[in-house]
């Protein structure tokens, strides 16, 4: 009999009951809950009369509305009424229902909902986590069962402790080699994602393995696997190694004593077998990915820095030939337009994706010494979460972003979605760090481009894209 | 989710084909915390002269009185008669939860939307797909008699006119079991919920640290 994938694994250690069409029962560890997708699943608990199944799977913080100034005003800061009653709410309900952890706005913990997971051991490797949000499969760094849920799951994970799920197929993505000065995790996602496409992981669950994911810290392996949703993917893993188990010893809820001994092992284990079988591999070598730069309205739509933007007419499939004429309107940009020639307006550093202590850090050593271009109307850095924000400011970085001309400032998912008030306004063009480029996605006409905080950095001294490695 | 066995309730026509969930529940609603409340603005743009907006008063809003639902020997109704493809468009779970909220429990149509049709019976409310010929005659009789009403009998499945015609209606055996037993998803998990308290102890046990 083959081995085992780790998704093979995980599924088989949280299986509850399947019936005969494959169907399945799948137990829930964690539960991450925040504001914008939990009032209804309250409401119907409430109308139903239920109770949460097990309370203390359940973390819960506020991070999509709130906003990343003000913060001297509290609740006040937040001036959108429907922003400001959705946070309201889940305090509410948090405080009726119960938690194990509620990480509220002002907290000096709270944040982005897939920052704060794993940085207090809420998210520990073996788990299965579930969170109303897509990009809930950014947990699976861990050697975790990771995926995002629609409302009427998270009502349904909340009363039963349960998934009602069908298995998906595996798949390996192996990067081989070692990473080139400059290479980020980012990179890799994207490009990643411009090779298999934005559907090419739909039906999989991901395993990112190889040399140069071994490479990667726990944060670039979480950047890596929060874009497995934007592959098609709703999770991607990384097998259990030496640095998951050293990033997660001390935090606030990972185990001690005997317990951690015990975990620690048991961890061990979380790796595919040697002659476990996947339905499909895709293979890169790591030497062969340079820095990123999307210039289109999808993460697929993207390209090296060194490169230009496609001419659709040289496209010959009809669809995708359409599909790139439409985004290159949008986004304002003629074909075979060099990348290193398109002058941005805003640079955002921040997001699930890239807001974590060593994105800022690289963005940082960027920007050290140098100053904002004059075009860029605005660069700011939105850390992950508090804890994030806190150790950035004792080794100075703050300083090193402020004194380059950045805002620097409250944690929280911001300009990423701009569901408070950050926001690209109509035809702006942005250098950011998140994970959509959607048409809108960071405010209404706005024109989004994906890189890597280094790059992001990079462009912001430099007025438009540049290749970070020639920068330093 | 409550149970439906038998009901029987006043009709009201609502004589359009391809009522999209939009016109159901326009979107602005959306933003809505709540998953109650959406009742008066059910079908908003048709019901109102002005536009509705969420979380407003709307007691005083000018009514249009020629709108099926407003007509006074409609008011009250429990089940709507509609034309082809009733709840076509978007997914929002919103359309059917106006519905109900409104007070409509049962819809009997020619054909529904797909999803449409999955939410609502998830939700409770029974559509019922009938003969495109009956739905015309149920249509007709229900113009010309006021105060006219039908029996709806899940469990017999079937449709029963004041005159005491009856018509059968199929319906998915699973669904229908749900329907009647009251069961939504979340029920049907928790008729397994000592398969999953034997997981969780076993669980438990395997790994104490998930707990501690
Ligand atoms: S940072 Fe962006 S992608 Fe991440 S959870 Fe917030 S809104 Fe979603």
């Amino acid at each position: 009999m083959a081995g085992k994938t780790l998704y093979d694994k995980l599924w088989d250690s949280h299986l509850v009951r399947s019936e005969a069409d494959g169907t399945a029962l799948i137990y829930i560890d964690r539960h991450l809950v925040h504001e914008v997708t939990s009032p209804q699943a309250y409401e119907g608990l409430k109308l139903a009369g239920r109770k949460v199944w097990r309370t203390d799977s359940v973390v819960a913080t506020a991070d999509h509305n709130t906003p990343t100034r003000n913060w001297d005003k509290g609740l006040d800061g937040i001036t959108d009424k429907v922003s400001r009653l959705q946070v309201e709410t889940l305090d509410k309900n948090i405080k009726e229902f119960k938690a194990k952890v509620y990480f509220p706005f002002l907290d000096k913990r709270q944040g982005i909902v897939h920052v704060i997971g794993p940085e207090n051991g809420a998210t520990l490797p073996g788990m299965t986590v579930v969170c109303g949000d897509s990009h809930t499969s950014t947990h699976g760094a861990f050697g975790a069962l990771a995926f995002g849920i629609g409302t009427s799951e998270v009502e349904h994970v909340l009363a039963t402790q349960c998934m009602v799920m069908k298995k998906y197929r595996n798949m390996n993505v192996a990067v081989e080699g070692e990473l080139g000065l400059g290479v980020t995790a980012k990179d890799i996602a994207l490009a990643v994602i411009g090779k298999i496409g934005t559907a090419g992981g739909t039906g999989y669950a991901i395993e990112f393995t190889g040399s140069a994911i071994r490479g990667l810290s726990m944060e670039g392996r979480m950047t890596l696997c929060n874009m497995a949703i934007e592959a098609g993917a709703r999770t991607g893993m990384v097998a259990v190694d030496d640095k998951t188990i050293e990033y997660c010893k001390g935090r606030m809820f990972s185990p001690t004593g005997a317990l951690w001994g015990q975990a620690a092992a048991y961890w061990r284990t979380l790796v595919s077998d040697p002659d476990a079988k996947f339905d499909a591999v895709v293979t890169l070598r790591a030497e062969d990915i340079v820095p990123q730069v999307t210039w289109g309205t999808s993460p697929e739509m993207v390209t090296t820095v060194d490169g230009r933007v496609p001419d659709p007419a040289q496209e010959t499939n009809p669809v995708k030939r359409e599909g790139y004429a439409r985004a290159l309107q949008y986004m304002d940009l003629k074909p075979n337009t060099p990348i290193s020639e398109i002058r941005i307006d805003k640079v955002f550093i921040g997001a699930c994706t890239n807001s974590r202590i060593e994105d800022i850090r690289a963005a940082a050593q960027v920007v050290k010494g140098r100053k904002v271009a004059d075009n860029v109307k605005l660069a700011m850095v939105v850390p992950g979460s508090g804890l994030v924000k806190a150790q950035a400011e004792q080794e100075g970085l703050d300083k090193v972003f402020l004194e380059a001309g950045f805002e620097w400032r409250e944690p929280g998912c911001s300009m990423c979605l701009g569901m408070n008030e950050d926001q690209l306004s109509p035809g702006e063009r942005c250098a950011s760090t998140s994970n959509r480029n959607f048409e809108g996605r960071q405010g209404p006409g706005g024109r989004t481009h994906l890189v890597s905080p280094a790059m992001a950095a990079a462009a912001a001294v430099a007025g438009h894209f540049v290749d970070v490695r020639e920068l330093s | 989710m409550e149970k439906f066995i038998r009901k029987e309730g006043l009709v009201a026509p609502l004589d359009r084909a391809n009522v999209d969930t939009d016109a159901i529940i326009p979107k602005q609603f959306l933003k809505s915390i709540k998953r109650t409340g959406f009742g008066p603005n059910l079908f908003d743009e048709w019901r109102y002269l002005d536009r509705g907006e969420p979380d407003a008063d709307n007691s005083g809003r000018p009514l249009n009185r020629d709108f099926v639902l407003n007509r006074q020997r409609f008011i009250g109704a429990t089940v709507l008669l509609a034309r082809e493809n009733f709840g076509c468009g978007s997914s929002r779970e919103h359309a059917p939860w106006a519905l109900l909220q409104f007070g409509i429990q049962t819809i009997i149509a020619p054909s529904f939307a797909d999803i449409f049709y999955n939410n609502s019976l998830k939700n409770g409310l029974l559509l019922i797909k009938l003969d495109a010929k009956i739905v015309d005659q149920l249509f007709r009789e229900t113009e010309a008699n006021e105060g006219y009403r039908l029996a709806i009998d899940l469990e017999q499945q079937s449709v029963t006119t004041p005159g005491g015609e009856t018509f059968k209606f199929d319906i998915d055996p699973h669904r229908k079991h749900c329907m009647l037993n009251g069961l939504d998803d979340i029920g049907l998990t928790l008729g397994h919920a000592d398969e999953i308290r034997a997981f969780e102890t076993k669980h438990k046990t395997a790994q104490p640290w998930l707990f501690a």
